[in-house]
């Protein structure tokens, strides 16, 4: 299917950076200090004066204001500043886009995507926060259950996966296996160091059910940025560009239907959202040659997996296996930096600074000739959003 | 579940009508022990959660009534790991997701009362359960399943 309004090869990555990642309430460093450092990690790799920052775009209510960030930065002229809805990670792809689509457009000419997460500053992700004693609104239908944690709030979407296609635990473990193996390689990696085998995984304990502990994606501090350019910008500096290919963002029908009320129950969300970035991208899943998925718990990976067209639900504990998913060998080397679980939970950002890497040849567990590398960001969330990147050879 | 036992234990957050009004038929309801979903006036179509809108007619002219037909095992969870204080020593718990196929499918959810590590099955028959909290300044009543 021909798009006829694209972004297809006109943005490239320029730069990408990080802080050094932290357990969750140890970062030496103030939140928005490590979202400063950040960006000027990804100016450096790019090699660009972070005062041409015209633009920042970020998603999960970051609380590191675009404003504050230019002035702190000084940049000259702020031209472009963008939050993607949702409080999950779903759109850290979809920020990725928004920059892209502003800089096409001719809204801004040098946009940051970034993620400053420091939740010992803030609120866990994992806990309760605040303990109210009342609770009104649709949350009032789950809480006083006992639903209150992320994990709590997905765990009945896999239950149903699993049910209505027979998918096995050892998919889910596949998923958790090849996150850890990929980040012993990786120096940035929170989980270096401490390996996971199927002995390891089967004897965690159990989250909530069908959720064991390596099931679920980490909670971490630090911050990560992607600076975005014209393609014919970012011929000129440091770093070969990786240009974006495609995004999309959204959901099925009535996605939000409150109480769990979806239509769709054991969906990713990337139904209608999968076939829209493949246009766009101009490619298909098995042009792909390496897959970063947000695993905010592994059963979302299973469906996004399924819905971006790699497997088939009937295919899905044969293919999903810890061969398969890891570099430089398997069929799809699966979040080769060891992404939410394993390398740090930087919202999935540091998912989008991987697929970077792998189309530069610098991923701490390259894939041999990586020219196509999708992102999808956020299962299970409203919106999800994804994109492709690729090489100049893609053009 | 005997006469004043709850499921889980007392002093996680209880629900109060939304300050707009959306979902106070909802919850004054169950303090006399119905349950209740929004259902539009114009179409007739069932919907839940609540909005101000019929999702399908557009109508704003909504009302809420009980819920006909039988209550299905949709989906479930076991909670082991707990994430606020009042949990903390109180073991596992299954919270479930209950469907009504003769109300336009629509879902509920609550907890399993009953032995917490017992056998779960999806397509399983259930029943409320109405499970009154009087204890604290603003009473409030949940609404629990058990198998049918």
């Amino acid at each position: 299917m021909p798009v006829d309004r694209t972004i297809r090869g006109r943005v490239a990555v320029a730069g990408v950076g990080e802080t050094p990642y932290y357990k969750h309430g140890q970062s030496p460093d103030a939140q928005f200090k490590l979202t400063l450092m950040a960006i000027l990690a990804a100016a450096e790799d790019a090699g660009l004066d972070p005062r041409e920052i015209d633009g920042f775009a970020t998603y999960a209510n970051d609380a590191n204001d675009a404003g504050r960030l230019a002035t702190a930065l000084g940049c000259r002229e702020l031209r472009y500043a963008n939050m993607v809805f949702g409080g999950g990670g779903g759109g850290g792809s979809g920020a990725v886009g928004n920059a892209a689509a502003a800089i096409h457009a001719g809204l801004a000419d040098c946009v940051v995507v970034y993620r400053g997460l420091a939740q010992g500053q803030g609120v866990r992700f994992g806990q309760a926060g605040g303990y109210p004693t009342q609770i009104a609104g649709e949350p009032a239908t789950w809480i006083p259950y006992g639903v209150m944690s992320p994990a709590q709030m997905f765990a009945m979407r896999t239950t149903r996966l699993m049910h209505e296609h027979g998918i096995e635990r050892s998919a889910l473990r596949a998923i958790a296996l090849a996150s850890y193996h990929h980040a012993q390689q990786n120096p940035r990696a929170v989980m270096r160091g401490r390996p996971l085998d199927e002995a390891g995984y089967d004897a965690s304990r159990w989250i909530v059910e069908p959720f064991k502990l390596f099931d679920c994606c980490l909670e971490n501090d630090g911050a990560a940025a992607l600076i975005l350019v014209p393609a014919e910008r970012a011929k000129d500096l440091r770093k070969p560009p990786c240009y974006v290919l495609g995004a999309a963002q959204g959901a099925e029908y009535r996605s939000s239907a409150g109480t769990h009320n979806n239509p769709d129950y054991a969906t990713a969300s990337f139904k209608t959202v999968a076939p829209r970035l493949y246009a766009m991208a101009g490619v298909g899943p098995s042009d792909v040659d390496v897959v970063q998925s947000y695993e905010n718990f592994t059963g979302g990976v299973v469906m996004s997996l399924i819905e971006h067209g790699f497997c088939t639900y009937e295919e899905a504990n044969e293919f999903l296996t810890l061969e398969n998913l890891i570099a430089p060998t398997g069929r799809l080397p699966l979040n080769t930096s060891g992404g939410n679980l394993a390398e740090c939970y930087m919202h999935g950002l540091e998912l989008n600074i991987e697929a970077v890497r792998q189309i530069r040849g610098e991923s701490p567990n390259p894939v041999p000739g990586a020219n196509v590398a999708l992102v999808s960001s956020g299962p299970m969330v409203t919106p999800a959003t994804n994109v492709i990147v690729g090489s100049e050879a893609t053009l | 579940m005997s006469e004043g036992s709850t499921v889980l234990p007392t002093g996680i957050p209880g629900p109060v009508p939304s300050p707009d009004g959306l979902d106070a038929p909802y919850w004054e309801a169950t303090r006399r022990h119905e349950l209740v979903a929004q259902r539009c006036r114009a179409c007739g179509g069932w919907q839940w959660y609540a909005e101000w809108i019929c999702h399908r007619c557009h109508s704003f002219d909504l009302g809420f009534e009980p819920v006909p037909g039988p209550a299905i095992l949709f989906s479930w969870e076991r909670a082991h790991h707990p994430v606020h204080p009042a949990l903390r020593d109180a073991g596992p718990y299954v919270v479930v997701l209950v469907e009504f196929p003769e109300a336009d499918g629509i879902r509920m959810l609550g907890n399993l009362a009953g032995d917490p590590m017992q056998a779960v099955e999806i397509g399983a028959r259930v029943e409320p359960v109405f499970e009154d909290h009087d204890e604290g300044a603003i009473p409030f009543t949940l609404v629990q399943w058990r198998r049918g």
